[in-house]
């Protein structure tokens, strides 16, 4: 590994400033799941480490308050898999943070790092993109919320600007019932990089959100308002072509070593409707227990 | 915890210091005033070295030493198991992805690292040759210098060896029927969990070298040629390694290792990254097409077989693993008549080696797999046609050869009673069985020798190379038993070639047989001299004395060993040595240079299931029956059948080196080459031994370790064909594939509309 | 040309004080600095579990840490689980039910099926798989190693 300088600093305008003077040269570490396997290989070579963990105003818990889950930037997968409100308000979030690589990686790996980290197979941007989130980010001119889907641009690139570092991500709570589901597609059942990652959410006023990743440069949301793919007694021929469309901006690469691109269109669509199906389930089961 | 015995499942001897952190692998172990190494390869797959700029690497501090072919003695030299071929560094050219071309010694792994990155090789990409199809092209390139291979008529071409095995005539025997496929076994890796790793220093006028090596005494012989010393002054030491499967047999890097520490005068040591390992051993690729002529009541009439296996650019031990893995083809079935040419291919790739199976598992997928498709052809059940036509035992199946050593046919009906076959499946469930033999070994030596000392207690010297399967605690427990020790009084002392007398090699399933034998000689050698002690002291005639299990019997009484050694030793004290040899010659003349000692013979019976959807095959039962003659320690044995057919599931399903367009790997090291987890298990996995005591081993025993993998690719396909009707004939069986063969089975394109 | 730091870890209890190189990771500075050759290396990108230790309670792949983030945390490596040289009932119960064969992957294992037990004291037998999946094993033990988990869970008081 080549060496770096390292910074560890204690405030956020602190950070603010070095991620600002450095630009490029400078590489944030949170988790270091994704970090240091590139600063071993070569593939990323920053001047400046700056290691977010220490950062008083980041803080890694999950809160809920007015109507909002907030997840700090140093909160871990672990944590969010298994975090109450999550698992309450967040289903296909909980799911999906449950799957991210092995229970090590997932007790340092942190929300945060994964979206900024932009991998279009991360497993949590589709139940962050279905559940609308925003990201709060905080650079020299102050604080902005990027919603989500307006968050992620290619493999490793997304919206922030220069000197702006993510302090927390918001999410929230669903004013309808909603049923959600996380699934994906991997080469063996042990943890895995995916090549299709899935989230649907179907909600009590028929609205049916679903969103993909692993199939182009980056995850994409479509939503349904007809009402139809949230119908359980609609036939699958009426969904068929809903979900066509919901999949028409898919364009997964030829290159991949993960899978062929026919393979995921094809398993788009099989875990897609398969998706709608489980996330109906679990909206009327939810319906049933409160009824 | 078991008793010290035979048969029992005590604790493994050596397991005290793996669960504690303590046992000291190669990569542990330091020396003062080492120096660290790092390799320089090229990132493409071959290439004409042009310039090989040592500047900016030599002024990094700490570096000691920048080796290229240039520093070494003219003319550069080769080695190798069977050919003199590999050249210590590249000379003029690299010829696979990985080869070294440069290697670095600094004070320190950064410095060592930094240096290796600064070496600036000037080269030229040159085309490389990754298939079979385009090594055998009559216009490609030849892998190796014909020069290598005076006299040889193969040296204009890319075929190191071709190997022909058959009896009667294929061409003039009635079928009324005959099945004709090819299939494909991919490249895959050992991924030991230990990468390898090597050190040397000069040891006086000699010089001592640590390595991964499951062979140290090979070792020893092909480093004491290349430095031109005896074997006294060669010492090699080789700690337990952390899983080897093949993958460490033979020598890699310890000479270039060597040249640096002679050059330096200090220790060397170079521990390989995950990618580097990846870059050194793999298991040979392989086409076989097969033809098998069947009669319609269900007896095999031939079966002719082409097998080419793709082996790397340097041969290594891969014309063996070619002959000896395709000399059982026909399996061990009645064949009047059977042909067999197998050819191994160069090609500018990893140097192919041993790996579990030894060649076996590639032709065993191809003609298990066609068997089945013969049953189905005939509509016979596919268990009743490979009992139908199953070697009994004391037949010979190959004519000239070592007979079936085993009651075979209850290994096959117990594995099919234990997968239930016959019973009614489930919807989308399928069933399939196959039948793995591999001979055991064709020549060896192996000595043992003991001391019984003067408390009772013991030291075993054993040179064969306990990777996990547990050959500390096999010998143990023999010499426990002979000698009558008590449990932790038995010491096994291995991996040493200055202290432990000479072993030939650890491999095919081999140790239990001949070192065993050696162990238990040299123990009846020390019971020989108890004999002689107990008529001494007792004034009874040696030949109405017994000693068994640690129990001296004289004619009026019975005395424990100790009760006779140390009267016998007497005010002097000291010790009883014994020794104990196994030889099994050469045959020349025999295609493979001696009969097998025995065979290693499994069943394996599958229930699969399908996703039908996304080609997902879940392996709900697998059954794996071995024919072991004696589990000399039941629970090893346990553990390295359900190991083999886990690691069987790993080529089955998911593991392949994946290349790009000019014939680099893409997925070197852990995130793109997958092997099984955990969560990859059978739902149900059950193993389970046949024990008749009729292996030439100690108390009857055969080896094993090898069986439970040969022929699992083949029980899973045919499964996956009864539950989906694909037929399958390229492994591995991801869900990728497996969708597409169901694509192809409803004769889609891309794309299908889940119902 | 390397910067070090100075930090403070506790290893299995032992207050450490070591100046480190902040490109090092946790992994290099037990093995090379501390001598704690337990924790194995292997595929240096999280994805084998040889080097996983514990820190802070939780199993982290140590590769994957810089050591300069592991200070002021609270380490526990395989060597830290025998007590006076008395083996764990987990160390006990691998050995005894034969989860250990060339035993590279062992020191990961056990560290991460301690901190399994200590979150989760009786689980299922696929909460043990799922909870061990990061830790690769060649010679593919996982049927052993999940009953000498159980096992060990087994003989804990309920």
């Amino acid at each position: 590994m080549y060496t770096f300088a390292y910074e560890r600093p204690a405030t956020l305008a602190e950070a603010v400033a070095l991620l600002d003077a450095h630009g490029p040269d400078a590489r944030l570490l949170a988790g270091g799941t994704d970090l240091i396997i590139r600063l071993r290989d070569g593939s990323a070579h920053p001047a400046v480490v700056i290691d977010v963990k220490r950062i008083a105003e980041i803080n890694s818990t999950i809160r809920e308050e007015n109507g909002t889950v907030t997840i700090g930037a140093a909160a871990v997968v672990a944590d969010i898999a298994t975090s109450e409100p999550v698992r309450r308000h967040f289903e296909a979030l909980a799911d999906a943070a449950a799957v991210v690589g092995s229970v090590q990686i997932r007790n340092r790996a942190t929300l945060a790092g994964n979206i900024c980290n932009a991998s279009p197979a991360a497993d949590t941007a589709p139940a962050l993109l279905v559940y609308g989130a925003a990201v709060v980010a905080v650079g020299p001119k102050g604080t902005r919320r990027i919603p989500i889907d307006e968050f992620f641009v290619r493999s490793g690139v997304t919206t922030l600007d220069r000197g702006e570092l993510v302090t927390a991500i918001e999410l929230p709570i669903p004013s309808h019932r909603t049923g959600a589901v996380h699934l994906r597609r991997t080469r063996r059942r042990g943890h895995d990089l995916a090549s299709v990652t899935l989230c649907c959410a179907v909600d009590e006023t028929g609205v049916t959100r679903l969103a993909y990743g692993s199939v182009g440069p980056r995850p994409v949301l479509r939503v349904d308002e007809s009402g139809t793919l949230a119908d359980p007694d609609a036939p699958a021929s009426a969904k068929a072509p809903i979900l066509e469309r919901m999949f028409a901006g898919a364009s997964p690469s030829v290159r991949s070593m993960r899978a062929g691109p026919d393979y995921r269109l094809a398993m788009l669509r099989v875990l897609g409707s398969r998706a709608v199906q489980m996330a109906i389930e679990r909206l009327a089961a939810k319906r049933q227990v409160e009824a | 915890m078991s008793a010290f015995k035979v048969g029992a499942s005590p604790w493994r001897v050596g397991g005290d210091a793996r669960v504690t952190g303590h046992q000291e692998y190669v990569a542990d172990m330091h020396l003062p005033g080492e120096l660290h190494a790092k390799l320089v390869t090229l990132p493409v797959a071959r290439a004409r070295i042009a310039h090989i700029d040592k500047s900016a690497a030599e002024r990094v501090p700490g570096v000691r030493i920048v080796l290229t072919a240039d520093d070494l003695p003219q003319p550069v030299p080769r080695y190798g198991p069977q050919f003199k071929d590999r050249p210590v560094l590249a000379v003029g050219e690299t010829k696979y992805h990985g080869e070294p071309v440069a290697a670095v010694a600094a004070d320190t792994k950064d410095a060592a690292e930094a240096a290796a990155r600064l070496v600036r090789v000037e080269y030229e990409e040159l085309p490389a040759l990754f298939t079979i199809a385009a090594a055998l092209d009559p216009a490609a390139p030849l892998v190796q210098d014909p020069a290598l291979r005076p006299g040889d008529p193969l040296a204009a071409s890319n075929v190191i060896r071709v190997h022909r095995v058959g009896w009667g005539d294929v061409d003039a025997v009635p079928a009324d029927l005959v099945i004709e496929n090819s299939y494909s076994f991919p490249i895959v890796t050992h991924f030991a969990i230990e990468p390898h790793a090597y050190m040397a220093a000069p040891d006086g006028d000699g010089i001592a070298v640590w390595s991964t090596i499951q062979h140290p005494y090979w070792l020893q012989r092909i480093m004491a040629g290349i430095l031109g010393l005896p074997l006294s002054k060669v010492r090699v030491i080789a700690p337990d390694p952390g899983g080897g499967f093949g993958g460490k047999q033979q020598i890699k890097y310890e000479p270039v290792v060597a040249f640096m520490a002679i050059r330096a005068n200090r220790p060397v040591r170079l521990v390989l990254t995950l990618e580097e390992t990846f870059q050194a051993v793999r298991r040979a690729a392989a086409e076989v097409h097969v033809r098998t002529g069947v009669r319609s009541d269900g007896t095999l009439a031939y079966q002719d077989i082409e097998a080419d296996y793709l082996i790397g650019a340097y041969v290594d031990i891969a014309d063996r693993v070619v002959n000896k893995g395709s000399y059982v083809a026909a399996g061990p079935y009645r064949m009047p008549a059977a042909r067999i040419v197998a050819r191994g291919i160069l090609s500018h790739t990893v140097p192919s080696t041993a790996f579990r199976g030894f060649g076996n598992p590639q032709v065993n997928w191809a003609v298990e797999s066609n068997l089945d498709e013969a049953a189905r052809a005939l509509g016979i059940d596919r268990l009743e046609l490979r009992l139908r036509n199953l070697a009994h035992k004391g037949e010979a199946f190959i004519p000239w050869d070592t007979p079936a050593d085993g009651d075979w046919e209850q290994t096959v009906r117990k594995a099919g009673e234990l997968v239930g076959w016959g019973k009614p499946l489930p919807a989308g469930h399928g069933r399939g069985i196959a039948i793995g033999i591999k001979s055991g070994p064709t020549t060896g030596l192996s000595y043992s020798t003991v001391r019984l000392l003067a408390d009772g207690s013991v030291i075993v010297y054993a040179g064969t190379s306990d990777m996990g399967q547990g050959a500390r605690t096999v010998f143990a427990q023999i010499a426990a038993q002979e000698l009558g020790a008590p449990q932790d009084w038995v010491m096994v002392v291995m991996g040493d070639t200055a202290i432990v007398p000479y072993d030939a090699q650890t491999s095919a399933s081999r140790s239990t047989v001949l070192m065993g034998n050696s162990v238990l000689k040299a123990c009846r050698s020390i019971q020989a001299q108890l004999r002689t002690m107990a008529a001494r002291l007792h004034g009874v005639d040696e030949a109405l004395i017994t000693v068994d299990r640690g129990v001296v019997k004289l004619p009026d009484r019975e005395l424990t060993i100790l009760e006779v050694l140390k009267p016998g030793l007497g005010a002097l004290g000291g010790e009883l040595t014994g020794n104990g040899e196994t030889r099994k010659d050469a045959e020349p003349g025999h295609p493979l240079q001696g009969a097998p000692a025995f065979f290693e013979f499994n069943c394996t019976a599958i229930e699969a299931s399908v996703d039908e959807g996304t080609g997902d095959v879940t392996i709900v039962r697998h059954v794996t029956v071995s024919d072991v003659g004696k589990a000399i320690n039941p629970l090893q044995v346990r553990m390295q059948d359900e190991g083999a057919a886990i690691m069987g599931l790993g080529h089955t399903l998911m593991e392949h080196y994946i290349f790009d367009e000019t014939g680099r790997v893409r997925n070197l090291g852990a995130i793109d080459y997958r092997i099984p987890t955990s969560m990859d298990l059978p739902l149900e996995l059950h193993s389970e031994t046949v024990e008749n005591a009729d292996g030439p081993g100690p108390y009857g025993a055969k080896g094993m370790s090898e069986g439970a993998l040969l022929c699992v690719s083949a029980a899973v396909a045919a499964a996956v064909r009864e539950a989906s009707g694909v037929v399958i004939r390229d492994l591995p069986l991801s869900p990728e594939r497996v969708w597409r063969a169901l694509q192809e089975r409803d004769g889609q394109t891309a794309g299908r509309n889940e119902p | 040309m390397a910067c070090t730091l100075p930090i403070e870890i506790t290893v299995n209890g032992r207050r450490r004080a070591l100046e480190v190189a902040v490109h090092h990771t946790l992994l290099d500075v037990l093995r090379d600095d501390l001598e704690l050759t337990g924790t194995k290396e292997c595929c240096l990108v999280g994805e084998c579990g040889a080097c996983t230790v514990m820190v802070n309670g939780r199993i982290v792949d140590s590769c994957l840490m810089l050591a300069v983030e592991a200070d002021g945390a609270d380490i526990v490596t395989v060597e830290g689980l025998a007590r006076e040289g008395e083996l764990s009932p987990l160390q006990e119960a691998f050995l005894d039910k034969g989860a250990v064969q060339c035993g590279f992957c062992t020191p990961g294992q056990l560290v991460a099926a301690q901190a399994l037990l200590a979150a989760n004291p009786h689980p299922t037998p696929e909460e043990v798989q799922e909870g061990l999946s990061g830790n690769l094993c060649r010679c593919a033990c996982y049927v052993q190693i999940t009953e000498a988990v159980m096992a060990a869970a087994e003989g804990a008081p309920k």
